[in-house]
């Protein structure tokens, strides 16, 4: 089955595209580079797993920067607290937000529809206010990482290339997790749960366990990458953490690219993220860069609401097999 | 002679309305049970105690020797009991033949994804759906959604399928067709027990029949009997057309 599947269009162009654009730094070796494409792959790894909640299964999880912010802390704590090596750090980061994930599943996913969508907002803002306060991470000041912690990656610049490669392995890791989520029986029934969950519980999907499942899958990553990202930081605190715009912006990438589809969030965030660096440099639209989140999300919802990838599928059926 | 469904002192209510009141029957493996009687008796509501949908207030629902009383309806399925619905429920934005493959994959057997792909479209064919397999499910029309609703359940290859009004909103040439596919789908084994408006349809299926009214199970027995019944021509008095149906079946 996984050998067959392997050899579908659909997943190499998604993967193509990924290696395409972590592709641009090493070849250029430039630094700014680096930096705007590890933050568009971030976001593709980030859209790419929350399109498993909200493309497969129909489940809007507004506040999924919680898993990042999570991940980011717990890994800094280990990595700054207990010394560990970053690689474990950020499969702690990544297991702390699948643990989160597991519990919300189990008590938060019984609620449908925008009951749930509210529901991850007070998540994300229940842990803001329990981190403000929760001494071991440092609270409302957070914690900061010795500088002397990057030798043992060889130096502050060799790290950063690490941190780049390892965000780089897992953005092509959801992309090939989201494939065979879809190709698989687990994923039929997921898109079953967003078409009609009563009817699909009536034909013998276990909702509550998939739905569940689900949302483990689409935490993890994102939970390592906070790891990730707050070690390439070198200090996080709680007003740097928790951007609860980043969660609106993650559901635009998606709905924008095309909501349960492989390409669509990988191409929504790699055009999103393009755009917002455009949009944060240039001197007329600094400040507008949520003004347009808005309203492309209101103009993708009113005229293409299955997203660019969706929109193609619809009219050019020859090309379904590439536009998974 | 196996029963391969007991329906024991069942009680629902939904606040103040009592849904249903103390239906007590048993199903012998390969019989078609007809389930009648006006609208509002309870008859969807039965359904949904039976497959899980809702629990009961009180009594027990016996499939296959075990207790599966507020088992949730994904277990329920999975033993080999499948349902069609009333108001058609297909996943839209799936073809018509994943739609049937998420019957085959979840059902009894768990069938693996090549397996189910396999088993429906055996089943399309056998419903006559082969031609539109490619469609999207929300594409369909009436009739088409209602076949969709029996391939699902069919796909499961269930053991007991209960059959929510396949036949309303059809035209007489689909009834006629869908007539023949309920008589292959009992060919093949399969227990059924069917709610159902179009008189002549039910009264010549079904092996018995069963009448609800206002949640009570006012008669059971054989079609020819429960129409003389005289509670059961009161019941349906509200309607002298459908009465006066009954009494045809007779004559």
């Amino acid at each position: 089955m996984i050998s067959s599947s392997l050899r579908q269009p659909g997943l190499w162009l998604s993967l193509l595209l990924v290696a395409v654009i972590g592709a641009i730094p090493p070849l250029t070796q430039s630094a700014t580079l680096r930096e705007n494409m590890f933050t568009l792959l971030m976001f593709v790894a980030f859209a790419s797993s929350l399109n498993i909640m909200l493309g497969y299964t129909g489940y809007v999880s507004f506040g999924h920067i919680v898993f990042f912010e999570l991940g980011g802390y717990v890994g800094f704590y280990l990595l700054s607290a207990q010394k560990w090596p970053l690689a474990a750090a950020a499969a702690g980061g990544g297991l702390a937000a699948a643990a989160l994930a597991l519990l919300l599943g189990l008590s938060i996913l019984r609620l449908r529809g925008a009951y749930f969508a509210l529901a991850t907002i007070g998540i994300n803002e229940a842990m803001r206010a329990f981190i403000n306060n929760f001494k071991p991470f440092g609270g409302p000041t957070g914690m900061s990482l010795n500088f002397a912690v990057y030798k043992q990656y060889g130096g502050p610049t060799q790290a950063l290339w690490i941190t780049y490669y390892s965000v780089l392995a897992l953005t092509a890791l959801v992309v090939l997790v989201s494939y065979l989520v879809k190709s698989s029986k687990f994923g039929l029934g997921l898109v079953s749960i967003r078409e009609d969950e009563d009817a699909a519980m009536v034909m013998g999907v276990r909702a509550p366990r998939a739905k569940t499942w689900a949302f483990v899958i689409s935490a993890i990553v994102p939970g390592m990458i906070g790891a990730l990202f707050f070690f390439k930081n070198g200090n996080i605190e709680p007003g740097d953490a928790f951007r609860l715009h980043m969660s609106i912006e993650m559901i635009v990438m998606v709905m924008l690219g095309g909501q349960g589809t492989l390409l669509g969030p990988v191409l929504g965030a790699a055009t999103y993220q393009q755009l917002r660096t455009y949009l944060l440099t240039s001197p007329i639209f600094k400040n507008l860069q949520l003004t347009f989140a808005g309203l492309s999300l209101l103009v993708i919802i009113l005229f293409i609401p299955a997203g660019v990838v969706g929109w193609l599928r619809a009219r050019l059926p020859r090309l379904r097999r590439v536009l998974e | 002679m196996t029963l391969i469904l007991q329906v024991q002192n069942v009680s629902k209510r939904f606040g103040g309305l009592q849904a249903l009141t103390d239906i007590n029957f048993e199903l012998p493996e390969g019989e078609i049970l007809g389930l009648i009687g006006p609208n509002g008796a309870g008859k969807t509501t039965l359904f949904n105690v039976i497959n899980g949908v809702y629990r009961p207030e009180a009594g027990r629902v016996i499939f296959r020797g075990q207790d599966i009383t507020g088992l949730p309806p994904y277990e329920v399925a999975r033993l080999g009991l499948a349902r069609t619905h009333q108001i058609v429920r297909p996943l839209n934005e799936l073809s018509v033949r994943e739609n049937v493959t998420v019957g085959a994959c979840f059902g009894r057997r768990n069938y693996g994804l090549a397996e189910a792909q396999r088993i429906a479209d055996e089943v399309m064919g056998l419903v006559g759906l082969a031609p539109r397999a490619a469609l999207m499910a929300g594409s369909l029309n009436v009739a088409q959604k209602k076949r969709l609703e029996l391939a699902r359940a069919l796909a499961a290859q269930p053991y007991l399928l209960l059959l929510d009004e396949v036949l309303a909103g059809l035209n007489p040439t689909e009834i006629a067709e869908m007539i023949q596919t309920v008589r292959k789908i009992r060919g093949q084994g399969i227990t059924l027990l069917m709610i159902e408006h179009v008189m002549h349809a039910v009264m010549n299926l079904s092996d018995r029949l069963i009448v609800l009214d206002f949640g009570q199970q006012i008669a059971e027995g054989a079609p020819a009997e429960v129409s003389q019944n005289p509670k059961v021509i009161e019941a349906y008095l509200g309607d002298p057309r459908l009465a006066e149906q009954l009494g045809m079946v007779d004559g």
